[in-house]
């Protein structure tokens, strides 16, 4: 009983410096990228039609570009701590957590659905190929797998897209949309596309965690008790192979979120990372440093969070 | 009896003695496992072969990547290059004569060749004007006709030259009369045109195209320039462009991560060696590094170093990547480092007196080495497909400096018209990483059994 509380006292202390840490590490990014951006040549109001002095300067005032670096840093900083990350200069009138708001779901939903279909997909053919081991569903399943990792997500993308258009054009109808956003059968080939190279991860990954617990202990006792090999497979095998599995969820949230940029791009839907890219192209500064942060915190938890299951579903995991 | 013994020297074998083979070094045996595995050595000839491509190639095929054919744009691999050679164009005078046929209602005037298709139709009755569509495949529709090529405001006039960027393919031209004011009636007539390609003599002498003089060069057929695999939307050699772009490509995709993993050698070993305070210190930094969002710090520094406008950009992406990716060798040495410190022979090593100097370069170096080999093996394809994905989104190598990732983002704009102008790039990119991560395999196999992938 004791221990049990000891150990729940460790956790919420490991929970408390992970999430200070992780406080630290987007103040930093934040820090990081006001410097980055006001350190790049030319200035927001330069693209605009050649303004007289006096306008100019109005210009910089309004958004306060003329006042000292330390002070706008710190003007900055406050306004982040409560939440505002400005606006924007290339749209006038919208604020970046507009922007934010209007966007990052988009960008959300597609992710959630390809890291559940990369992570259902992983696991299911991991286990395939562990089960079916140097057989041909094996040799089949790994040989994609490689194919996975190594073509980019653009060009995955791109053929995705004239595979739709194809068989669209070959059928006569349209069986799913080749662009744009919307309802339900927008978001199948996206989030599918977006999900492959990280399931083509997961899948390896799975695989030799299989590999790995085939001689362990418990899996002899299960298989001397006479259990149903159903019965293995489920509560013993993908149970204790599914952990290494859930670790670099994480990161593949930080891949799919940067990896959906492109397929936002090529699928045309209004997601966030395209207006990331759009807003670098116009050199937007804050709706750069409002989306870089924003991303940035986002991942830096995600990964926090990611750990901290961990920590619950696996009570052999140290905390230190 | 007497026995007589003859006592004989018997041979010595000396094969009894050297029963056993010559000891082999770790280099050697690594060698001779990452031999006997068919997929590494096989990419091992694949990578030295896209070096080669890359090195070699453009010194054998000296066309100029950034030059424009603009005879030939988006041509696929093994196009028709033949063309006829023509005088140069004169003027069609359109008199206000109608052209009558009772067969058909829309005709093409003499030959209809890449420098002019000439039409003339038979008059509407009630009409005050036509307009002319092309389109570039067959129109299923009235109202969809293709380009509206011209507007003819006067009834008259029942002929048409049209020179528009024509290209040596199939057009439907579409004739529709206009009311009085200027409102499509309903009669209309599709012509399916074959446009042949031609070249005006200056044109083909001024090109070197044929050695023939002018007089006697008109009507001969001439070959255009040869693209092995095609030319791109703005007709550039496709094979120049892959050999050139694979030079940032592979430039970046090998330098980067060379550069990084050195930096991150020396930085673990130094946070291994010094252990303690410092040690927290140093890799509490590298953590935060990990901790940044990398693809987005790769484009804000992308943004920050890419000053002068005609620069390439190829230094500013080299830079980003060093600056975000060294920490993941420098914990991965580190761990290394902290772990052969308590070997067993680094004792007994430093028990028969040697010095640090010797310990590092004897024992830690040579011991991480495989581990190193085996991370930057693995880093060339991380670092390739980080081009790639900038290029593609156009943060990457400027215009028009050709890289595999710019291509594609150039390419995946005509894949349905031309298709191999997206996978010939994507082709290179996944096979450079694919032969990378197989070779990676390899050496993780052959040089650290503990590592092996299955």
């Amino acid at each position: 009983m004791a221990n049990s509380r000891t150990n729940k006292h460790a956790y919420v202390r490991y929970a408390v410096i992970r999430l200070i840490q992780g406080a630290i590490t987007v103040w930093l990014i934040a820090t990081a990228t006001f410097f980055a951006m006001h350190n790049v040549p030319g200035d927001p109001l330069m693209d605009e039609k050649a303004v007289s002095p006096e306008i100019r300067k109005n210009l910089q005032a309004k958004y306060g570009l003329d006042r000292p670096l330390l002070e706008q840093y710190g003007i900055y900083l406050s306004n982040m701590i409560r939440g505002d990350f400005g606006i924007s200069y290339a749209q006038e009138n919208r604020s970046v957590n507009d922007i934010i708001r209007e966007h990052f779901p988009v960008s959300a939903i597609l992710g959630v659905l390809s890291i559940v279909f990369a992570a259902l997909g992983g696991i299911l053919f991991g286990a395939l190929t562990a089960i079916n081991r140097n057989r041909l569903p094996d040799i089949v399943i790994m040989f994609l797998v490689i194919m996975g990792i190594s073509v980019p997500s653009f060009v995955f993308a791109a053929l995705g897209q004239m595979t739709l258009v194809n068989v669209n054009a070959f059928l006569g109808v349209s069986i799913l949309p080749v662009a744009g956003w919307g309802s339900v059968s927008h978001m199948i080939m996206p989030s599918l596309i977006l999900g492959l190279g990280t399931m083509a991860f997961l899948t390896r990954l799975m695989r030799s965690s299989m590999l790995e617990i085939d001689n362990a202990d418990y899996l002899r006792t299960a298989i001397s008790k006479g259990l149903p090999p159903t019965r293995i497979f489920l509560r013993h095998q993908l149970r204790n192979a599914i952990l290494p599995v859930i670790t670099v969820l994480g990161p593949s949230i930080a891949a799919i979120t940067t990896g959906g940029f492109v397929v936002e791009l090529v699928f045309a839907i209004p997601g966030l990372g395209r207006y990331f890219v759009q807003a670098v192209q116009q050199s937007d500064y804050t709706v750069i440093m409002g989306t870089t942060v924003f991303y940035g915190a986002f991942l830096v938890f995600m990964v926090i969070v990611v750990d901290l299951l961990y920590g619950l579903v696996d009570p052999r995991v140290r905390l230190d | 009896m007497e026995a007589s013994f003859s006592f004989e020297r018997t041979e010595t074998i000396a094969r009894a003695v050297t029963t056993t083979r010559p000891s082999l070094t770790y280099w050697q045996d690594a060698w001779r496992r990452f031999k006997a595995n068919p997929r590494s050595l096989i990419s091992l000839y694949i990578i030295v072969t896209i070096g080669l491509f890359t090195l070699v190639g453009p010194w054998v095929w000296t066309i100029n990547p950034m030059l424009q054919d603009l005879d030939q744009i988006s041509v696929p691999p093994g196009a028709d290059r033949r063309a006829r050679v023509v005088e140069p164009h004169v003027r069609w005078a359109i008199t206000e004569t109608p052209w009558t046929t009772s067969t058909t209602q829309l005709a093409v005037i003499g030959e209809a060749t890449t420098q002019a298709v000439r039409l003339a139709w038979n008059p509407v009755a009630g009409a005050s004007g036509y307009r002319v569509y092309r389109d570039i495949a067959e129109p299923n529709s009235p109202d969809a006709l293709g380009l509206p090529l011209t507007d003819i405001v006067n009834a008259k006039i029942t002929g048409f030259e049209d020179r528009l960027d024509l290209k040596p393919r199939t057009y439907f031209y579409s004739v529709v009369a206009l009311s009085s004011k200027g409102f499509e009636l309903k009669e209309h007539a599709t012509l399916a045109v074959e446009v042949t390609r031609v070249i005006t003599v200056n044109e083909a002498i001024a090109r070197g195209l044929s050695e023939l003089d002018e007089s006697s060069l008109i009507g001969e057929t001439v070959y255009l320039d040869f693209h092995p695999l095609g030319t791109d939307y703005l007709g550039r050699d496709m094979l120049a462009r892959l050999m050139h772009g694979a030079r940032v490509s592979l430039f970046i995709g090998v330098v980067a991560p060379f550069i990084y993993v050195l930096i991150g050698i020396l930085y673990g070993s130094i946070a291994g060696f010094v252990a303690g305070r410092w040690d927290q210190l140093l890799m509490r930094f590298a953590d935060f590094v990990v901790a940044l969002p990398f693809l987005l710090f790769m484009i804000l520094f992308k943004i920050i170093f890419n000053t002068e406008p005609g620069e390439s950009g190829i230094f500013a992406m080299l830079l980003a990547m060093i600056l975000l990716s060294w920490p993941a060798t420098a914990r991965l040495v580190r761990g290394q480092i902290l772990q052969i410190r308590e070997e067993a022979y680094i004792g007994a090593s430093r028990l028969l007196g040697a010095g640090s100097m010797y310990l590092i370069l004897r024992h830690m170096i040579p011991n991480t080495m495989g581990v190193i080999l085996v991370t930057l093996t693995f880093a060339v394809p991380g670092a390739i497909f980080t081009e790639a994905f900038l290029s593609f989104i156009g943060m990457g190598v400027a215009p028009p400096n050709p890289s595999w990732g710019s291509m594609c983002n150039e390419g995946i704009k005509t894949m349905l018209t031309a298709p191999h102008e997206l996978v010939f790039p994507a082709v290179f990119i996944s096979l450079t990483v694919l032969v990378f991560n197989l070779l990676g395999d390899g050496l993780r196999d052959a040089l650290d059994t503990r590592m092996r992938s299955d």
